[in-house]
């Protein structure tokens, strides 16, 4: 990883990130710094966030949805209900969609940011303000995707707009490709760790051949973990592969939506170089997912639960990963592996094309769609003194369960490869036996 | 109408104070005054007891890092919290701050302030008075059309008191 800061030009190009927030604030150009009202595109809450907290507002303020259409809201952290307040929570975000004829609505198919791209939603160009600190997850399709909080959301979906500061913007700059279990969280946690989680009003870029080269999948990860940094996006540059996608979910992207790239001359605050050739296996220590270090700084450490989930860590290739490690082994006997995909769909994709029953035989614990205990809110908490390996995106302390609980983050294969042997394990030393098995 | 200068004790911690330490996520269910019993518990167990109203938080590096979830600000200000202090703040945390009534100040030297120390702060002129050590620091200004809201108590208050209702 090296680093490298360019010249200021005197007529520069812009960053992605400038382009997007002109269009949203319908100037030519602007400036990072500039304080601009935007136009937002798109508004997605879930049930955690949304309607709960802004009900009481609404209706005290006789205020209504500016555009329902434009509104989409997930119910994915209190799925499925577990007790009284988490089924009345859930009822209240049903009758709230009913009521004010919220235009996309999914009741505990899938987590939040795995939804929008899943039906269809996202489009390059696009502003979305999402009630959740992981909405830059959506820049992977070149849309400007920030997180707010409830209030701000309530702002929102009243008058369609909000404002935000111009940030400046840091590229991250990708070439190589990458190695056998090795991964795109694996990046993130390098990034995590180099760059530190203190980027707040800042843009992060991704771009060059080696982001190029990965799937849409991959690239989500890289966007989604824009929040660790403290970025208020992680913008990918749209291309054929984003396209593809877009439209093979029955969304809809032209050609046109490709001039949504960076300027050859765009300024950056800076740059940073990553060879995906070099990288290796990465894990971040409790409680900050910047603690991370190669995997070889924790081999061997004891561990409780694996955990596969989140939006960040449980779409489909991330479950191609685990069953490429778990394939005809079975995991270790005190370990408990538990499953949750990101979304119904994802599931049932899994279902159809065998991996599901890899890692069923292999002794994982299926569990619903949604935020589960990545959110710390539904199954797979943690007691004091247990310690889980998670694909997850934050091992920040009491997250997942109790404040003495300890989370170990990293790639789904080497949660998979620790899974199996119940200590934290490199997955690249799984190659062998696969390739004896294959 | 919330009186922004004021005068209290310094409750001190480090750099990256997330929101799960703020408002823990398995506690999320409970009722926002429930909740704010526990801020900060995981490493200052007696904070939410001995923190009185007026008394401020001052902190290390991107204080409120981690989830949307407004509990975390909203903890704080239901313990009375005057305002929070700090070199840098996360992005989200920081508009939900100043969207509910909280003031937060970044302040490069937040790290001159010991824990108990008595501080008078001035959010509009953005003056820190360390009445203890006896010294001034700076901290950037709110600006006043921030400010009227943080006054207000927050953004749907002020929104309310402009419409009059
Ligand atoms: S899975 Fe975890 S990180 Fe993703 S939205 Fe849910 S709680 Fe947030």
């Amino acid at each position: 990883m090296s680093e490298t800061s360019r010249p200021q030009l005197v007529s520069s190009g812009q960053t992605l990130a400038q382009k997007l927030l002109a269009r949203a604030s319908g100037k030519p150009r602007v400036e990072p710094g500039e304080i601009i009202l935007v136009q937002v595109d798109l508004a997605m809450a879930h049930d955690s966030s949304g309607p709960r907290r802004w009900k009481p507002h609404l209706d005290s303020l006789g205020a209504t949805l500016w555009d329902p259409s434009r509104i989409v809201i997930v119910s994915d952290h209190y799925v499925p209900a577990v007790d009284g307040e988490s089924a009345a929570i859930l009822k209240l975000t049903r009758d709230f969609a009913k009521e004010h004829r919220v235009g996309h609505f999914f009741d505990m198919e899938g987590i939040c940011h795995a939804i929008l791209p899943q039906k269809g939603l996202l489009r390059p160009g696009i502003f979305v303000a999402g009630g959740d600190s992981h909405t830059p997850h959506a820049g992977a399709f070149g849309c400007y995707a920030a997180g707010f909080g409830a209030t701000d959301m309530l702002g929102i979906v009243v008058t369609g707009q909000t404002w935000t500061i111009v940030p400046e913007t840091i590229r991250i700059e990708i070439t190589g490709s990458l190695g056998p279990m090795v991964s795109a969280k694996d990046v993130m946690l390098v990034l995590c760790r180099e760059l530190g989680m203190d980027n707040a009003f800042k843009a992060i870029e991704y771009g060059g051949p080696g982001v190029e080269s990965m799937s849409m999948d991959e690239r989500m990860v890289l966007s989604n973990m824009a929040a660790e940094l403290g970025g208020e996006v992680g913008l990918i540059a749209a291309d054929e592969v984003t396209l593809g996608h877009i439209r093979a979910h029955g969304g809809s992207a032209t050609e046109a939506d490709l001039a949504w790239k960076p300027d050859p001359n765009a300024t950056y605050e800076r740059i940073i170089s990553i060879n995906l050739s070099d990288l290796e296996p990465q894990i971040a220590l409790p409680h900050s997912p910047a603690n991370s270090f190669p995997i070889n700084h924790a081999l061997g450490s004891p561990i409780h639960q694996a955990y596969i989930g989140a939006c960040v860590g449980a779409k489909l290739q991330d479950l191609h990963m685990a069953a490429q490690i778990l394939k005809g082994q079975r995991i270790a006997k005190d370990v408990r592996l538990l499953v949750a995909p990101a979304s119904s769909q994802v599931t049932a994709d899994a279902a159809a094309d065998g991996t599901l029953s890899t890692l069923l035989a292999a002794g994982a614990t299926l569990l619903p769609s949604g935020c589960g205990a990545c959110a710390g809110m539904g199954a797979g908490l943690l007691a004091a003194g247990e310690v889980c390996i998670s694909t997850t995106n934050r091992n920040f302390k009491g997250r997942m369960g109790h404040a003495e609980a300890f989370v170990y983050l990293a790639s789904p294969y080497t949660v998979a490869a620790s899974a199996l042997t119940g200590c934290v394990s490199d997955p690249t030393k799984f190659l062998p036996e696969l390739a004896v098995a294959q | 109408m919330t009186e922004t200068r004021g005068t209290g004790r310094a409750f001190v911690f480090g750099n990256n104070i997330d929101t799960d330490l703020l408002a823990p996520g398995h506690l999320m269910k409970l009722s926002a005054e429930d909740l704010a019993q526990h801020c900060l518990e995981a490493i200052a167990p007696d904070f939410a007891k001995s923190v009185q109203p007026g008394d401020f938080v001052v902190a290390g590096k991107n204080f409120g890092l981690g989830s949307s979830r407004e509990q975390a600000a909203i903890s704080l200000r239901l313990l009375g919290v005057g305002a929070v202090i700090a070199p840098s703040f996360a992005r989200i945390f920081y508009r939900n701050a100043l969207n509910l009534g909280l003031p937060a100040l970044f302040c490069e030297e937040a790290y001159r302030i010991a824990d108990g120390d008595q501080l008078m702060v001035d959010p509009v002129l953005g003056k820190i008075t360390n009445k203890t050590r006896s010294e001034t620091l700076s901290c950037k200004p709110i600006p006043d059309h921030l400010m009227a809201m943080v006054r207000a108590g927050g953004l749907i208050a002020h929104l309310k008191s402009r419409r009059g209702t």
